[in-house]
C-alpha cells in the first residue's frame, strides 16, 4: 500500500501516529472485516508493536535451543522454571527498560525492576535475587553521570522498599549507548514445583479480576515508544514513563503469595507493557477462550477516563487473574486486608473474542486470533558482515616494563573499576539469604531454610559482540557460564534480553542473527538452554544504532553451600595457577581500549570444548574441595583478575614466571580460563589430575604480603592499586 | 520465651528477625499483623526493619499510629523488652518511645554495608553479652540527631546502646556511615527495657552471613 492510494475513512496520520505500518493497517481491516474504532487501534498499536509482538525476532528466537532435563518451563510464559530439586523450583527472567530509562533514569530503572519482579511471582515464585545489566554512555559524555546516578538510585529504590536483595549485575561505559542506555533487570524466584501459576485463562463464564492499584493514564503509549527510535524531541516522550510505587508492589507481593495458598487462582498475568490489553488477550489466548470486560468496573485514579486510554495505560503494580467462582469472597478478603483493589471486572467466555463494554456501549470487539496468530511476522533482510579481522601482536610492540603502571590505568578506569559505590546502594542482604555478595564472578543466594544455593551471574561483551557477532554471541553465554562454574555451581539455564538497533536496517538484522546464532551454539554445546527472555530493538538516536548487545542472566545451582567459591584470596602461602591455554590475544582487549585507545584486533575466539573441558575440571575440584579460591579470567586478562582476587581477599601476591610476552600474557583475553588458589599440599594432586584431563595448568605465584609483585618488573602495593580501583565513582 | 515481631505493611525484615529468634532463642515468635490490637503477654517485642507504609511521609511516622502501637507502648511502660531494628528504631523514635530523630544519611545515599559497633553499656538486657561487633546496616536515613541538651540526657542516663567504631574499637569520624551524632547506632529509653539500633543483628546471625556477631544481642536477652 502507497501513500497515494489510501482508501480508508480512518486518516492515514493516526494509524501512522500509532506505530502502525499501512500495510499493517490493511492487514487488520482485512481480519476485522471492517475499520478499527480508535480504541481497537490502539489495541493493535499496542499488541502489533515490536516490544510486544516480537515481530522481527521470533523466527531467529526460535532457533535457540530451550529444553533440557532441568526445564520445565521454557519462553513464553511470565518467567521461565527450572528444576532445582527436592521439589523446588527457580523462576527467572530479564527484561529491558531501556528507553523509558534513558527519558526518565529513576523511575524507568525503578519500573523495569516492577516489571520483573511481578513476572516472577506472577508464576507463584517468591523473588529472592535482583540482578542487572547496565550498559551507559562515554563516561566523559555530559549525561552520563546524571543517567548512572538515576538508575542505580532507581534500582535501589525499587529493590530496597519491596525488600527483594539486588546481589548483582553488570556495568559498562561505551559511547555506543551515548544516546540510548540499556537497562536491563533480571529476577530470580523461589517456588515448588506443584504450585507453579500460569497465564492460561480457562472456565467459561469464571470470573476475571483486577488486583493492585487504580489504573490511570501514565505510560499510556510505553510499549509503542519502546518500539521506536529516539530523536532531538524524545524528551517530549517522557510523559510515557510510568511512576513506579515499590510499596504498593510488596502489599501486591504479599496478597499474591497469600492467596495462592489457596486453591483459588485458575490464571494470572501480570499488567506489564501495554497493560490491561495485552494481559487479557495473553490469557485468552493461551486458554483459547474469549474474554469480556466492563470498563466501567476498572478502578480509576482519574476522572473520565476513555476505552482508550483504560486499555493502554502502563499503571504499574496491577494483575489481572481468573479465579474459581467459589472463591471470590476468600479472594477478595485477603486483598482487602492488604488495602488493595480487588474487582471482578469480566468473565471468560467462549466467543474466543475480546469484547469490551463502558456505560452499557461495547466499545471493542476483536477475534483473538487475529491479535495473536495473524500478528505480523517479518523474516527482515539481513547481511553478514565480515567480522574485523584478527591482528596477531607480539613482544616487540610493547615496553613490557610498564606493566604495573599499565595494570593501575585499567584497574581505574570506570570500565574495570570498583562497583561497590553502585551496590553499597542496593540493599543486597535482606532476606538474609545472601551467601557471596557483589563482587564476586557470581552471586549466590541460599535457597531459604535448605543447605543449597543458587548462583546468579549477568554477562556480556558488545565490543566482542560489533566485531564479531557470532564470536559474541557465544561468549555471552559462555562468560555466564564460567561465572557460575567459578562461584562452584553447576550451570543449568540462561535468560536472555537481546538489545539492538533497527532490525529494518540489515547490517542491525545481520547482528542480530549472528548473535543468536553464537548464543545457540554456546547453549546447546554447554547443555544450557534459554529458558525466558526480551527483545529490545529500535535503541537508536538520530540513526546511530547501540552496539549488539545480547545480555545474558545465567543461573546454576550449589547442591552443598559448604562448596560456594569466591574470588577472595585465602591464605599466605597457597599457590596461585591459571587453568587454560593462552595465546596472547590482545584483540579487542580492555588493554587496547584503556592503554592505546584502539578498538581493533579482532574478537577472541571460543573453543567450546575447552569451556566444556576446563569448567568440568574446575568443578571437579570443587567437589573434592582442592580450591580455596576460583576466579574467571575476563574482561582485562589475567593481570585485572589477580589484582581483583588479591583486592578482594586484602591479600597480596608474589608473581613469578617466565614469558617471552608479557603483555600477551598479562593482558591478553584468552577464554576458557580460571584463577584458582591452591595450598601447598594440594599442589601435585591437582596438576597429575589436570594432566589426566587434558587440562593446562600454570603456576603463576605464591600468595602473601601487602603488594603485587612481578619478579623482574616491581611491585605495587595493594593500598595504592584499592585507592586507584575505587576512585572514578568515588568522586561521582 | 514468649517472643513477637509485628507486622506492618511494609516490613520487610520480620521473616528474617524470626529466622534469628528461632535459632538462637530456640522458640518461634508469634507474627503479629499491624491492625490487631493486643499482645497479652510477651517477654520480647520485635518491630522489625523494611519500609512500612513505604517510608512515605517520613519513616516510621505512619506505622507508629497503627492500632497495634498502642499495645507496644503499653507493654513498654510495664518494662516488657521491645527492640525496634532499622525501620522499626525509625519506628519507635516516632512512637514517643525513644528520643531524637533519624535523619537522611549525610552522603545522601542508602548504605548498605558491614559496620562496626561497641556497646557503650553492656549493663542492659540487650547488652549484656555485648562486644565490639560486625554486623550490616542498610538505610537511607540513619544519620542520629538530637539537640545538644537530648544528646546530654542520654549520655548522662547512660542510654547510648552502640556506637560506630574501627576494627580497635576506636570511635571516629572515619567509622560513622552516615552522620549521626557522636557515632550513635542504637539508643535505649530510660529504663533500658527498649532498644532501637540501626544496625541488623538479625543479617549477622549464622556462618553463612560471613560473621554471626548479631547473636550475642538475641544471647543476652537469654541470660
Amino acid at each position: 500500500m502507497t501513500s497515494s492510494n489510501w482508501q480508508f475513512d480512518t486518516e492515514k496520520s493516526l494509524v501512522e501516529s500509532h506505530g502502525l505500518k499501512l500495510e499493517e493497517f490493511e492487514k487488520i481491516v482485512e481480519g476485522l472485516g471492517r475499520e478499527p474504532n480508535l480504541t481497537e487501534l490502539g489495541i493493535f498499536s499496542a499488541m502489533w508493536n515490536e516490544h510486544c509482538s516480537y515481530k522481527s525476532s521470533k523466527y531467529w528466537l526460535k532457533k535457540l535451543p530451550t529444553s533440557g532435563e532441568r526445564v520445565i518451563q521454557g519462553p513464553g510464559e511470565n518467567a521461565g522454571v527450572i528444576d532445582i530439586d527436592d521439589g523446588d523450583v527457580a523462576v527467572f527472567k530479564m527484561e529491558s527498560h531501556n528507553h523509558p530509562s534513558f527519558l526518565e533514569p529513576y523511575q524507568g530503572a525503578a519500573t523495569g525492576v516492577g516489571g520483573i519482579l511481578r513476572d516472577v511471582f506472577t508464576m507463584g515464585a517468591r523473588p529472592v535475587a535482583n540482578m542487572n545489566a547496565l550498559r551507559f554512555g562515554d563516561p566523559n559524555h555530559p549525561k552520563t553521570k546524571h543517567l548512572v546516578s538515576g538508575v542505580v538510585g532507581g534500582i535501589g529504590g525499587y529493590g530496597n522498599c519491596i525488600g527483594i536483595p539486588t546481589v548483582g549485575g553488570e556495568v559498562n561505559f561505551h559511547p555506543s549507548y551515548n544516546g540510548n542506555i540499556l537497562v536491563n533487570a533480571m529476577t530470580v524466584g523461589i517456588a515448588k514445583k506443584d504450585k507453579i501459576f500460569y497465564s492460561a485463562a480457562a472456565g467459561i463464564g469464571n470470573p476475571v479480576v483486577y488486583v493492585g492499584s487504580k489504573t490511570g493514564r501514565d505510560g499510556i503509549h510505553g510499549a509503542t515508544m519502546a518500539s521506536a527510535e529516539f530523536d532531538d524531541d524524545s524528551e517530549e516522550k517522557k510523559p510515557t514513563v510510568q511512576v513506579g510505587d515499590p510499596f504498593t508492589e510488596k502489599l501486591l507481593l504479599e496478597a499474591c503469595l497469600e492467596l495462592m495458598k489457596e486453591d483459588a487462582i485458575i490464571a494470572i498475568q501480570d499488567m506489564g507493557a501495554a497493560g490491561l490489553t495485552s494481559s487479557s488477550i495473553e490469557m485468552a489466548s493461551k486458554g483459547n477462550v474469549g474474554i469480556d470486560i466492563n470498563l466501567s468496573k476498572v478502578p480509576m485514579r482519574a476522572a473520565n477516563m476513555t476505552a482508550y486510554e483504560l486499555m493502554l495505560s502502563e499503571s504499574q503494580e496491577r494483575m489481572l487473574m481468573v479465579i474459581q467462582p467459589k472463591k471470590e469472597e476468600l479472594a477478595r478478603s485477603i486483598f482487602k486486608k492488604w488495602d488493595l483493589e480487588f474487582e471482578i471486572i469480566g468473565e471468560v467466555t467462549d466467543t474466543k473474542k475480546l469484547i469490551l463494554h463502558m456505560d452499557g456501549e461495547e466499545q471493542a470487539s476483536i477475534p483473538i486470533n487475529i491479535l495473536v496468530e495473524d500478528a505480523p511476522e517479518y523474516q527482515r533482510d539481513y547481511i553478514v558482515n565480515d567480522p574485523s579481522p584478527l591482528i596477531n601482536f607480539e613482544s616487540k610492540d610493547f615496553e613490557d616494563k610498564d606493566i604495573l603502571s599499565d595494570l593501575l590505568k585499567m584497574m581505574s578506569h570506570p570500565n574495570l573499576c570498583s562497583r561497590k559505590w553502585i551496590w553499597e546502594q542496593y540493599d543486597h542482604m535482606v532476606m538474609a539469604d545472601t551467601v557471596v555478595r557483589p563482587g564476586s564472578d557470581a552471586a549466590v543466594v541460599r535457597v531459604h531454610g535448605t543447605n543449597k544455593g543458587i548462583a546468579i551471574s549477568t554477562d556480556c561483551s558488545p565490543t566482542y559482540c560489533r566485531h564479531n557477532p557470532y564470536e559474541g554471541g557465544k561468549h555471552a553465554v559462555v562468560e555466564t557460564w564460567r561465572n557460575i562454574v567459578a562461584s562452584g555451581a553447576e550451570p543449568i539455564a540462561i535468560t536472555d534480553c537481546m538489545n539492538f538497533g533497527n532490525p529494518e536496517k540489515p547490517e542491525i538484522m545481520g547482528q542480530f542473527v549472528e548473535c543468536i546464532r553464537g548464543m545457540g551454539d554456546a547453549c546447546s554445546k554447554l547443555n544450557y538452554p534459554v529458558i525466558s527472555g526480551n527483545v529490545s530493538l529500535y535503541n537508536e538516536t538520530n540513526g546511530e544504532g547501540i552496539y549488539p548487545t545480547p545480555a545474558i542472566g545465567g543461573v546454576g545451582l550449589i547442591r552443598d553451600l559448604s562448596n560456594t567459591m569466591t574470588i577472595s584470596l585465602k591464605n599466605e602461602g597457597n599457590v596461585l595457577c591459571l587453568i587454560g591455554e593462552n595465546n596472547n590475544h590482545l584483540g579487542n582487549s580492555h588493554y587496547l581500549s584503556i592503554i592505546q585507545n584502539r578498538e581493533d584486533g579482532g574478537t577472541p575466539s571460543i573453543n567450546l570444548d575447552d569451556e566444556l573441558k576446563n569448567g568440568k575440571f574446575i568443578l571437579d575440584c570443587v567437589a573434592k574441595k582442592l580450591l580455596k579460591s576460583v576466579h574467571d579470567v575476563g574482561e582485562g586478562g589475567v593481570l585485572v583478575a589477580i589484582a581483583e582476587m588479591c583486592i578482594s581477599g586484602m591479600q597480596g601476591i608474589k608473581i613469578d614466571i617466565t614469558k617471552d610476552f608479557l603483555h600477551g600474557f598479562f593482558f591478553g583475553e584468552d577464554q576458557a580460563r580460571y584463577l584458582v588458589e591452591i595450598s601447598k599440599n594440594k599442589l601435585e594432586q591437582i596438576e597429575v589430575d589436570a594432566s589426566k584431563s587434558g587440562v593446562k595448568i600454570e603456576r603463576i605465584g605464591e600468595i602473601g604480603g601487602t603488594s603485587i609483585s612481578i619478579n623482574s618488573i616491581g611491585e605495587i602495593e595493594l593500598s595504592s592499586l584499592i585507592d586507584h580501583h575505587t576512585k572514578w565513582f568515588n568522586e561521582f | 520465651m514468649k517472643t513477637h515481631v509485628i507486622v506492618f505493611p511494609g516490613s520487610n525484615c520480620d521473616r528474617d528477625v524470626a529466622v534469628a529468634i528461632q535459632n538462637i532463642i530456640g522458640s518461634s515468635p508469634e507474627m503479629v499483623w499491624h491492625k490487631d490490637s493486643t499482645i497479652k503477654q510477651s517477654d520480647l517485642i520485635v518491630v522489625p526493619g523494611g519500609f512500612s507504609y513505604g517510608d512515605y511521609l517520613r519513616c516510621g511516622a505512619m506505622a507508629s499510629t497503627s492500632p497495634i502501637m498502642k499495645s507496644v507502648i503499653e507493654n513498654a511502660n510495664k518494662g516488657v523488652p521491645v527492640m525496634g531494628i532499622c525501620n522499626g528504631f525509625q519506628i519507635l523514635i516516632e512512637s514517643g518511645l525513644l528520643q531524637g530523630a533519624l535523619i537522611r544519611n549525610s552522603s545522601l545515599s542508602f548504605i548498605c554495608r558491614d559496620i562496626i559497633i561497641k556497646p557503650t553499656n553492656t549493663k542492659t538486657i540487650f547488652t549484656n553479652k555485648s562486644k565490639i561487633s560486625k554486623m550490616p546496616i542498610a538505610h537511607n536515613e540513619g544519620n542520629y540527631f538530637a539537640d545538644s541538651n537530648q544528646i546530654k540526657e542520654i549520655e548522662d542516663n547512660d542510654q547510648i546502646a552502640f556506637q560506630y567504631c574501627d576494627e580497635n574499637g576506636h570511635i571516629n569520624a572515619h567509622s560513622n556511615p552516615n552522620g549521626s551524632i557522636n557515632n550513635i547506632a542504637g539508643v535505649f529509653n530510660k529504663s533500658k527495657n527498649v532498644l532501637g539500633m540501626m544496625p541488623h543483628p538479625e543479617r549477622a546471625a549464622e556462618s553463612i552471613h560471613g560473621c554471626d556477631d548479631g547473636r550475642n544481642i538475641f544471647e543476652s536477652l537469654l541470660s
